[in-house]
């Protein structure tokens, strides 16, 4: 409205003119805000994702499960002796996202690979026991990765992330 | 739209693009330098009101339906998770229920300006007929969107509306069944509903392109209905006419505020917090109140087919109004008779509207006749006669004569109709109420609430003692399942904290599985579980408790009302009483008397109730005094009681309220303000052409 046409009001910076642009910016703004926040997770699905805690007494050496925290599908396995010797064995140096198998797992329980099994590629989900690394293989697009879920080979451009949990007793954690 | 524009755009880019599509030049021309009379008064602003809820209700009605499940199990449900756990979705649901009221409001004010200014005659009869078009369809998607939320009022108005089609000779039943998509109004039917209720509003969008094509092809009539000839008698659409046209929004918004804010439900029925029930229908079945006009038209006509011919005919006699009314004159402004007869019809609408909120009885169906004959006569008597014995007042010559020979003393005719019909709208809005059952029962007292009036806040002592209530007395039989343990947290709620809250979920048994075994398996209650229903299912509750299911109470104060009456829900919509379910949920409590009244029977499993309609109630007395322990030393009376319990409830019902009340006032102090520099503005920009 301050392009007016007409030569009569030549006050183009008229405070008032510019005071109620500003208020009709700043409302149209602030209006906007519910119509972007409504999008984020609701109060249900944020309460849905609380904390859960798993039971690890029936998982076998040499056995992993899948459960579910979030809607991400969660893989803890249970390492046997070679697994985690291949883990500690490589050269941290050498790897695309170099980790060592230790930062990766809780201390005192090495035999308890937890991670978010979701390939860092393109977020298919990668089949356990499969591949040359004794660990994962993403059948989407080759990505392998290896028993301390790190990317060893393929476009995954980093290592299976470790979900926030942590031990409540020696065969039962808590997942986030 | 009104011929070639020799718009050229000074930027490159622009003029590339506008050599092969020439949109900005069609927009210039368009809301730029198009010529609008400069007569214009407020009522003009109602197209551009109408454009900006039009926009309104697509905005949120598309964000709703992110949100929305149509399933006739889910769909309630998913309307209550949208109002409680959505970000805001309490304020996208109020816009855009709100909204369809704001819109109706609206479009009714155009309607009546086109009457009363004759915008329907030559040369703007197609212009006319698109906006009966956009009127039906507005009627149509309301209506779908009314029935969504799938409560009682929705399932019994789908019934109830789509059975007119049954009234068809032959075809009747097989275009019922067509709509259904079964043998009744079911899951087909809401899904077939929600299809439609999004698609059409972008059908109206695409006729209101056409209405405004049409109006900018004739040009914009004007209070004195005398076209422009010169360029004194016009002024550039913009600035003049967008910076009316948004101080005119400004102005509305705030209207539309109100109810979002405070009187959320004022216009809508409290029924429609009962979920859908294929068994029972409700005592009074009562369309939104936009609609009440025509359903008073239908149940005037005893007659089935006639009454539904009617009720479309009151709609469709709209269409040929260029060619009943064949007046010269246009505007009602120099036609003595016609303008007395005009505000007749807009009485007559009213009492329409009135009566087709009331039961169909005694006096109501007599006056509802009258009023439809009056109706369709102004249309086929009183217009053609007028147009022939009338003899109207010289008319100007000219748009800038007519300016200038206006004087201020003018404008307050302008001032009375205004308040005629706000008065009207309030009248109209509150009528929904008056239609609700009451027969044979008190008036519940009012109470005091810390919750009513425009910044009220819950008692947190109150809430934490009802909850007490609820839990040691009400929940052996009623549920709360729409409320979550981890909402006991939440702001604007008892104030728990988040381990006092965990702490409470875990004293409960919740019902969770399959296990790894396929077996279901009890635990311990956690903050995301909902209060665990005293009963597995609904026929579980009715056989414990003598045939009688105990409602849910999670809505309880909003999914009961009693009847305000005229005039009373006029002075409610400025006061912003909004307490009708707490007092009758607090009197109910409290109205046990164990004499029986003389003349009252009371059948055998039942008990007296004072305020419960139709007295017997097969609820026992649930509360005496002395019965829940207080630890914060409130007295513990049956009253006090009853008091907790229902302010607890109506935070259950609406656990945001607090929120509510509180954005609305921000948003007040905004409006307000904006408003005001929109009216100095408006008043700078106008200023050389007055």
């Amino acid at each position: 409205m301050t392009t007016a046409s007409s030569a009569d009001h030549p006050t183009r910076r008229d405070f008032l003119f510019v005071a109620t642009g500003a208020a009709a910016a700043v409302g149209g703004a602030a209006a906007l805000w519910p119509f972007i926040s409504q999008m984020n997770p609701d109060a249900s699905t944020i309460a849905a994702g609380a904390p859960i805690e798993v039971d690890l007494s029936p998982v076998a050496e040499g056995q992993d499960i899948k459960v579910f925290w979030r809607g991400k599908p969660i893989y803890i396995s249970h390492r046997t002796k070679k697994q985690i010797d291949e883990a500690r064995a490589v050269n941290v140096a050498s790897l695309p996202d170099p980790q060592t198998d230790e930062a990766r797992v809780k201390s005192g329980h090495e035999q308890w690979l937890v991670v978010i099994g979701i390939c860092t590629h393109l977020g298919c989900i990668p089949i356990a026991h499969e591949g040359n690394y004794d660990g994962f293989f993403c059948p989407c697009h080759g990505s392998q990765y290896d028993s301390s879920g790190r990317i060893r080979q393929g476009p995954a451009p980093a290592n299976l992330p470790v979900p926030p949990y942590q031990f409540v007793s020696d065969t039962k954690i808590q997942i986030g | 739209m009104s011929g070639p524009s020799d718009y050229q755009p000074s930027n490159p880019a622009l003029q590339w693009i506008e050599r092969r599509l020439p949109i900005l030049g069609l927009m210039h021309s368009s809301f730029v330098v198009y010529p609008t009379p400069r007569n214009l008064n407020y009522w003009w602003t109602f197209g551009a009101i109408l454009s900006f809820m039009l926009g309104m209700q697509i905005l949120t009605g598309v964000i709703l339906a992110m949100h929305y499940t149509p399933h006739a199990d889910l769909a309630f449900k998913s309307v209550e998770l949208i109002v409680r756990d959505v970000n805001y979705g309490w304020l996208l649901r109020n816009m855009h229920a709100c909204g369809a009221s704001m819109f109706f409001f609206a479009v009714y004010v155009h309607m009546l300006r086109g009457l009363y200014y004759g915008s329907y005659k030559e040369p703007r009869e197609v212009l006319w007929i698109l906006g009966v078009i956009i009127y039906l369809l507005m009627m149509a998607t309301g209506f779908m969107g009314y029935v969504l939320p799938w409560g009682q009022m929705s399932f019994w108005g789908a019934t109830v509306i789509t059975n007119l089609f049954s009234a068809i000779p032959y075809f009747g039943e097989s275009i019922v069944t067509l709509l259904w998509g079964g043998y009744s109004v079911g899951n087909p039917t809401l899904n077939r509903f929600f299809s439609l209720h999004y698609l059409l509003p972008f059908l109206i969008a695409g006729v209101v392109v056409l209405h405004v094509w049409a109006l900018h092809v004739a040009g914009q009539n004007n209070p004195d209905g005398v076209e422009p000839k010169t360029e004194k008698d016009t002024v550039p659409f913009t600035p003049h006419a967008t910076i009316k046209d948004m101080f005119g929004v400004a102005c509305f918004m705030l209207l539309y505020a109100w109810f979002i804010f405070y009187m959320p439900n004022y216009l809508g029925d409290a029924d429609n917090y009962i979920p859908a029930n294929p068994g029972v229908t409700p005592p009074h079945i009562v369309p939104e109140w936009y609609y009440l006009p025509f359903y008073a038209i239908l149940r005037s006509i005893p007659n089935k087919l006639a009454g539904v011919i009617a009720m479309f005919g009151a709609i469709i006699i709209l269409c040929f109004l260029p060619w009943l009314d064949a007046a010269k004159t246009r505007s009602s402004k120099y036609r003595p008779l016609a303008k007395q007869f005009f505000w007749i019809f807009v009485v007559v609408c009213i009492l329409l509207g009135y009566l087709g909120a009331q039961p169909p009885e005694g006096i109501y169906v007599v006056a509802g006749r009258v009023l439809t004959v009056c109706y369709f006569a102004y249309f086929l008597i009183v217009l053609p006669l007028l147009s022939r014995i009338e003899k109207p007042r010289p008319v100007p010559n000219s748009i800038s004569d007519a300016v200038l020979a206006k004087t201020g003393s003018r404008s307050t005719p302008m001032v009375s109709t205004a308040i005629v019909l706000a008065l009207a709208g309030s009248l109209f809005a509150g009528s929904v109420d008056s239609a609700k059952a009451s027969e044979g029962s008190d008036q519940p007292p009012g109470n005091k609430w810390s919750f009513s009036g425009p910044f009220g806040k819950f008692d947190r002592g109150a809430l934490q003692r009802g909850l007490k209530v609820y839990k040691e007395v009400c929940a052996s039989c009623h549920g709360l399942s729409y409320v979550a343990f981890r909402n006991l947290s939440e702001p604007g709620g008892p104030g728990y904290s988040v381990a006092q809250a965990a702490a409470f979920a875990s004293e409960y048994k919740v019902k969770d599985g399959p296990n790894d075994a396929g077996d279901m398996f009890e635990r311990a209650g956690r903050p995301a579980d909902y209060f665990p229903s005293p009963f597995p299912n609904e026929q579980a509750a009715r056989a414990a408790n003598g045939g009688a299911a105990p409602p849910d109470l999670s809505l309880i104060t909003k999914a009961r009302s009693y009847k305000r009456g005229f005039p009373w829900f006029i002075f409610d919509f400025f006061s912003q009483y909004q307490e009708q379910g707490p007092d009758y949920v607090s009197a109910v409590l409290q109205g046990f008397e164990d004499k029986v009244p003389e003349g009252v029977t009371i059948p055998e499993g039942s008990y007296y109730n004072k305020y419960f309609p139709g007295h017997a109630i097969k609820m026992p007395k649930p509360l005496s005094d002395g019965q829940v322990t207080y630890d914060d030393g409130s007295p513990t009376t049956v009253a006090q009681y009853a008091k907790d319990v229902t302010t607890f409830l109506m935070w259950t019902a609406e656990p945001h309220m607090e929120a509510r009340k509180r954005l609305g006032f921000q948003v007040f102090v905004f409006l307000i303000l904006f408003a005001g520099l929109m009216y100095f503005t408006k008043k700078k920009v106008w200023a050389s052409s007055h």
